[in-house]
């Protein structure tokens, strides 16, 4: 088990290892090519510039619902989808919106899903929580803590039944660690010997209660131990160290055919949602979780930059096509049309039978 | 035609549909080296191997929702749940996520499933181990839940839920396991096509005078009831309403509309029960058709006991659905045997 960093005693307010005034070499930034490090970069951008976009909507009351952004984890996000092969399977929790454009679905169509629109990759039937795609093989985003986790154990037994080689990643929060289903699945996981990987975000707070608060053992990733089940742990604001991270454990689930568990810690940089103005939290935490040294985008634009890779006029052209792409999105969403009311009976059940309700509110039990 | 066990027509289908589709998996509590708590499933893991046939973990939200995820991409899994008490534990699984992933991800994929599951008291099992909560599940939208009284039915019906691409709650009943009754000759086929439709009521027996109406067990003591009380020139319609969602109204309303008086025996509690709906139904449907209020026969409003005398005077009975139809028929000035 390797321990990489931060959390030992968990809460926000410990600041433990840093990498302040490290010097990226060549080999630091994993032997990898300018061109893959710009797209790693610039997806990150993306994804902060995308639920920027995301919060100024739901201000708007363009966006409904439950709200719930991946600002401060992007390099989380960008280095566990790159870990993934295109056909691994993806089960995450409500805090979604990043891991769907990762997993390669069009931002267009996840913004118009955030806007409930026709366009959206759910038909406008989910939101923001309930992102789904059969071709990304992006499995959900599900609203329940914890309920992803029996399901994504069950695609994993799926392709165990049928001796393929795909991997499953299911995501989830600090908090789910807590809850009966993340007990079970991963006994089952271990037990049934599946090609899962869980990846526990620990962004040291489950809403407002700390890990501390929460946790008999606060060392997340060594809470697979109890099933047998090697944890990890890895700083979540290192894009390329979660990737590395992730894409050993993937591989190996998949040529072992057993579960693994990866814990990835970051600062969630706003709320629990876009509504939670976090006065839970001291002033001294807000300014740790929004600070540069904590921010991933920060960190690796100065890494590439340092290394010669990012150049100032780079960054701003990069800063100006996400800017005109998540503005596209943001455009494409308002313009879909929202889902017809005559589809509303559409989706309740795949196989029709006789007597179905199609009534509506008002309608009597029996039409004339 | 031959006569067989409620208990064999399960099995020898379950079997039948495993040999057809090899996408069908069982999984559940002590189904496989242990042959099933009810003996369902005896003789599938000899037959099939452990990969078809999944002994699990006491952890029913961990292996329905895993059942859930198998489903989703394309395997048929059929879950046994040890008794429907024991569905409360997974109750997330079934009713956040089974019922919800169709409609919630805009029709993107479906859940084959079936949940496979005994109510039922009478069996001095006590407060948590006899309760008849199908009521949840038939709430829900999404979900499908049959409830099959013969072993024909059984037979059609678990091979209508198989084949079905939604998760479907499949309600059995402890009382109903050694009942017997006809199968067509081929039932255990795995050729054969006898597909119950889900969403149907079936009028069992004709009648005129009152309309009778139940489900699983109860839609066999409602036939036994309309057997005694032919002997005393009462004749009772039976209407097994065979799907609880979704719901055939138009049956039991059209067996109203020509009787005029209806009666409802059910195994679950009276107030919010399975009868509430069937008896606003009927109101809605036949309100001009009625010549007396409709009753329900229901289990008292207890934590069931495990002493049998207080056991069976809290459970419907024969005796105590004949006394609502009497009464009922004499309330409106018809004979009364």
């Amino acid at each position: 088990m390797a321990d990489t960093a931060k959390p030992k005693t968990g809460t926000a307010r410990s600041s433990g290892t840093r990498r302040r005034g490290r010097r990226d070499t060549a080999a630091g930034l994993a032997g990898e090519t300018p061109d893959v490090l710009l797209d790693y970069y610039r997806q990150m951008l993306f994804i902060r510039r995308f639920e920027e976009r995301t919060a100024q909507a739901y201000t708007q009351a363009r966006i409904g619902g439950y709200c719930h952004l991946n600002l401060g984890e992007e390099a989380t996000v960008v280095g566990l989808m790159t870990a993934l092969q295109q056909r691994d399977y993806l089960f995450t929790n409500y805090r979604d919106h990043g891991y769907a454009i990762g997993k390669g679905m069009d931002p267009k169509r996840v913004m118009a899903e955030l806007y409930g629109r026709s366009d959206g990759v759910s038909r406008g039937w989910g939101g923001s929580m309930h992102m789904y795609d059969t071709e990304t093989r992006m499995l959900g985003g599900y609203g329940i803590v914890g309920g992803q986790l029996p399901l994504a154990t069950g695609a994993a037994l799926a392709i165990s039944y049928r001796g393929g080689d795909e991997v499953v990643m299911c995501q989830m929060g600090d908090g789910t660690t807590n809850i009966g289903a993340w007990h079970e699945s991963l006994n089952i996981a271990k037990l049934w010997n599946l090609p899962i990987v869980f990846v526990v975000i620990n962004n040291f707070t489950g809403m407002g209660t700390t890990v501390d608060m929460s946790s008999a053992e606060p060392e997340l990733y060594k809470r697979g131990s109890a099933f047998r089940i090697e944890g990890e742990r890895v700083d979540g604001r290192d894009v390329l160290a979660v990737r590395d991270t992730a894409a050993r454990l993937v591989e190996r689930a998949r040529e072992e055919q057993t579960p693994f568990l990866l814990e990835a810690w970051s600062h969630r940089m706003k709320g629990h949602s876009v509504v939670d103005p976090a006065k839970y939290r001291t002033d001294e935490q807000k300014d740790e979780a929004r600070s540069e040294e904590n921010d991933p985008i920060a960190l690796f634009g100065a890494r590439l930059s340092e290394a010669g890779i990012l150049t100032d006029e780079l960054r701003d052209e990069l800063a100006a096509s996400v800017k005109e792409e998540v503005a596209e999105a943001a455009d494409f969403a308002e313009n879909s049309p929202h889902p017809d009311v005559s589809t509303l009976f559409d989706y309740t059940y795949a196989t029709p039978v006789p007597n179905e309700s199609r009534r509506m509110p008002a309608d009597p039990v029996f039409a004339e | 035609m031959s006569v067989i066990t409620y208990r064999q027509a399960l099995r020898d289908t379950l079997r039948a549909e495993m040999v057809r589709d090899e996408n069908v998996l069982v999984m559940g509590e002590e189904i496989g080296v242990f042959e099933g708590s009810y003996k369902i499933t005896e003789g599938l893991l000899k037959e099939f191997g452990p990969r078809r046939v999944k002994d699990t973990p006491i952890a029913e939200e961990g292996f329905v929702g895993a059942a859930i995820g198998a489903a989703m991409l394309g395997l048929r899994p059929v879950v046994e749940l040890m008794t429907i008490n024991f569905s409360l534990i997974a109750i997330d699984q079934i009713i956040n996520h089974a019922a919800k992933i169709y409609g919630m991800f805009g029709g993107q994929t479906s859940v084959p499933m079936v949940i496979r599951t005994p109510g039922g008291g009478g069996q001095q099992l006590g407060a948590t181990h006899s309760q008849n909560i199908e009521l949840f599940y038939s709430f829900i939208p999404g979900l499908k839940v049959l409830a099959p009284s013969t072993p024909a039915e059984a037979s059609a019906m678990l091979r209508a839920a198989i084949r079905d691409d939604d998760p479907v709650l499949f309600l059995e009943n402890l009382g109903l396991y050694n009942s017997k009754g006809e199968v067509p000759d081929d039932y255990a086929q795995p050729s054969n096509d006898n597909v119950a439709t889900i969403g149907r009521a079936k009028v069992t027996r004709e009648g005129s005078d009152i309309t009778l109406i139940g489900y699983s067990r109860m839609a066999m003591v409602a036939t036994q009831v309309a057997e005694k009380l032919a002997e005393e020139d009462i004749s009772v319609e039976v209407v097994d309403l065979c799907s609880l969602r979704p719901l055939d109204r138009q049956t039991f309303v059209d067996s109203v509309k020509k009787t005029g008086a209806a009666v409802i025996c059910e195994d679950d509690w009276l107030t919010y029960g399975i009868g509430a709906e069937i008896a606003a139904s009927i109101q809605e449907g036949a309100f001009d058709y009625l010549d007396a209020p409709v009753r329900r026969v229901a289990m008292a409003e207890v934590p069931m006991p495990y002493a049998k005398p207080l056991e069976t005077a809290a459970l419907p009975s024969v005796e105590s659905i004949s006394t609502a139809i009497k009464e009922t028929l004499s309330a409106v000035g018809k004979r009364v045997g």
